[in-house]
């Protein structure tokens, strides 16, 4: 334990789960707020610390650049989502949507989930990985049930119902793998670690892995969210508190496309079992597709956000699908991207969804007239995700486009054709939004900016400069995905 | 190895899911709790059958964990609970008992289809117990489909959760098996009894699924 990276691993699931406890005493409201965002802080540094000290894997633990970056960037948003969380909860308070017993069961949970993504990240045990996956979802649908109004037990229950389903399936594909290792690696814990499971994996039976990606990729991909098995997610984000909305998009989802990634890593160093790329390439191009017409008829400002959600996930998962290291990075690139900026844009949804005192979008108008920051926060988080220049999801857009035309130009078609359809939704929305005659309430409003801003910042700095150490840290990763 | 155990071992796999049919043609609520109960038996049976043949004794807790927690404490929990929500008459399917037993047999010789050739290479029972598993989990998938009440889907995922809790022992020596049974009945006694059930209540009093899907997302 005096290794520094063993401590800072440890910093990073032991302080979410000592706030978790202190949380559910009652502390009474402020404290509590505070207490989060400090626990989230907290958290977010111990993670920095660990880019400077790594931890040898252990059985349980492990600790590579592909889980470090997205550890980072999860508790980061984690932090700026529990500073938002504090002006959001604030005003839910003072309006009585929720009461004080509400409020620390929702830090509590708050940061149970954190450390279930932590854990999720940095388990080096494929039946590890499952249960903080689960633990993560059970803490989610408890938060998106928390308003306890006829349409947020609906999306609770139904994301219950689907996401269970989707974590037993991928139990199974999870002891399919064991199956697969256990004859090579022999049995107890070493059969079903990461970094013995990728050594060994081209001993392991092909067909066995097969039938388990099979079964991960439907169970996990659940989680993301992709097309046929998405029906849960605009409910969930739509219903739930938005700090929730805004974790959901930005974090839960990478997480479990970062299961699907290691076991698609697990099937390429086999090399005999069959190449999981046109399955993912499938399902993302759908979920591109379908997710793109679907936001046309959105009449809801969340659940809109939430398509978009899906959409790019179906970018991502495409990204993947091709394979190779551009499109890998891109891939990369793609989800940090998305994390920052779907996070941002819900944080604005959040506050004018408070403001404006409804989330129908035809109730919401003219926003940067009766609102500016809010109403210009909006407009610029949807300029970014729609991908114009000189945005970060304008360049890993890019990316995969170009890559998608070098390699396989009949695809890059209904890849282009997805990207166009959805930019025109979103244009056509941001502007009634954001323009023209204020309507709704019209309200100052103490809204917390810097969360915000931090992250839209951080998107256009990236779009016009990465810095040298993370595109070679990306492209380390890239490799490593095959 | 192949002795009487062995053979055990089998018989209690093959019972499990003669029970899982048994559970798509109940009718009755209180029919649908006391079939349930005995699958999570004849589950702990099975696991308890493994643990003396792999020689593994943590495994005797999971059989524990189903035979006091998912045999007893849950279906007498779920049987006071509809006994105070006055909703014990019969359930409610959406498809007749006799496509839906149609369905299930298509389903169990997927599963066989699927499973066995797959794991020709293995050893004999591991590649067997996979096959009932798969099969008890997709008959609860099915369960889950056919019932429209949030009682008998909830019973439809615990019987799709014995089935992997059946995989998983099934396998030999496999790590986690008790922290995974234990992670899972966490998930069933919050959803089950701290949360659902009563909120569903407080707001509608009922508990037929039917009546949470008026809306459909867009109205407000």
């Amino acid at each position: 334990m005096n290794d520094p990276g063993a401590i800072a691993l440890s910093a990073v699931l032991g302080v979410p789960v000592a706030a978790a406890a202190v949380l559910a005493l009652p502390l009474g409201y402020r404290l509590g707020a505070r207490l989060n965002t400090l626990a989230a802080l907290l958290t977010f540094l111990a993670a920095v610390a660990l880019i400077g000290a790594r931890p040898a894997p252990g059985p349980y633990l492990q600790v590579d650049d592909f889980s470090l970056y997205l550890v980072v960037l999860t508790t980061f948003v984690g932090f700026t989502t529990a500073v938002f969380s504090a002006s959001y909860i604030d005003h839910e308070l003072d309006v009585g949507n929720l009461t004080p017993v509400y409020v620390r069961f929702y830090h509590a949970m708050y940061q149970v989930l954190i450390f279930a993504m932590a854990l999720a990240l940095t388990a080096n045990n494929i039946g590890l990985m499952w249960v903080a996956i689960e633990v993560a979802t059970l803490t989610t649908v408890l938060m998106v049930g928390i308003y306890r109004t006829h349409e947020a037990i609906e999306a609770a229950w139904k994301y219950f119902i689907l996401g269970s389903v989707g974590i037993a399936l991928a139990l199974f594909g999870t002891i399919l793998v064991y199956f697969a290792a256990q004859p090579t690696v022999g049995e107890g814990t070493d059969a079903m670690a990461w970094t013995t499971l990728v050594a060994r994996a081209g001993d392991f039976d092909p067909a066995v892995l097969n039938l388990a990606f099979v079964f991960l990729l439907l169970g996990y991909g659940t989680k993301v969210g992709l097309a046929p098995l998405h029906a849960w997610l605009p409910d969930a984000h739509a219903e739930g508190p938005t700090p929730i909305s805004a974790v959901l998009s930005g974090l839960l989802l990478n997480v479990a496309l970062y299961a699907v990634l290691r076991f698609k890593m697990l099937l390429a160093a086999n090399g005999e079992a069959f190449a999981p790329g046109p399955l993912m390439v499938t399902m993302g191009l759908s979920s591109l597709l379908f997710a793109a017409f679907m936001l046309y008829r959105r009449r809801d400002i969340k659940r809109f956000f939430a398509y978009s959600s899906i959409e790019h996930m179906g970018i991502i998962a495409f990204a993947f699908g091709m394979g190779g290291p551009l499109a890998n990075f891109a891939g990369l690139l793609h989800m940090t991207m998305h994390s920052l900026t779907k996070s941002a844009i819900f944080f604005a949804v959040g506050h004018i969804a408070q403001v404006k005192g409804t989330q129908k979008i035809a109730d919401i108008g003219g926003l940067t007239a009766s609102h500016p920051l809010l109403g210009w926060g909006l407009v610029l988080g949807v300029v970014a995700i729609a991908g114009m220049p000189p945005l970060g999801i304008f360049m890993s857009e890019f990316l995969v486009v170009s890559s998608t035309f070098a390699r396989e130009p009949l695809l890059a078609l209904p890849l282009v054709a997805g990207l166009l359809v959805g930019v025109g939704a979103l244009v056509l929305r941001v502007q009634a939004l954001a323009f023209g005659a204020p309507r709704g309430g019209m309200a100052p409003t103490r809204a917390s900016y810097a969360p915000l801003f931090a992250h839209l910042g951080l998107v256009a700095v990236a779009g016009l400069y990465l810095p040298a150490p993370l595109v070679a840290w990306f492209r380390h990763v890239a490799g490593l995905l095959g | 190895m192949h002795g009487l155990l062995f053979d055990l071992a089998h018989l209690l796999a093959g019972m499990m899911l003669v029970i899982s049919f048994m559970l798509l043609y109940q009718r009755a609520m209180f029919g649908v709790l006391n079939t349930f109960a005995l699958h999570a038996m004849v589950l702990a049976a099975a696991v308890a059958c493994q643990a003396l043949l792999q020689d593994a004794p943590h495994l005797y807790i999971t059989a524990g964990i189903a035979f006091a927690f998912k045999g007893l404490f849950i279906p007498l929990a779920l049987h006071r609970i509809v006994q105070r929500l006055e909703i014990h008459r019969s359930v409610e399917t959406v498809i007749g008992v006799g496509p839906t037993m149609l369905a299930g047999v298509g389903l169990v010789a997927l599963a066989v289809l699927v499973v066995l050739p797959v794991t020709a290479r293995s050893a004999p029972l591991a590649a067997e117990d996979l096959a009932f598993a798969l099969s008890v989990i997709l008959l609860g998938l099915l369960m889950m489909i056919t019932r429209r009440n949030a009682v008998t889907q909830v019973v439809g995922f615990m019987s799709l959760e014995n089935g992997l809790i059946l995989a998983a022992a099934g396998v030999k020596g496999m790590p986690l098996v008790v922290e995974i049974s234990v992670a899972f009945s966490v998930l069933i006694a919050f959803i089950v009894f701290g949360v659902f059930l009563f909120r569903i209540r407080e707001r509608f009093d009922t508990l037929d699924v039917h009546y949470l899907e008026n809306f459909r997302g867009e109205r407000r």
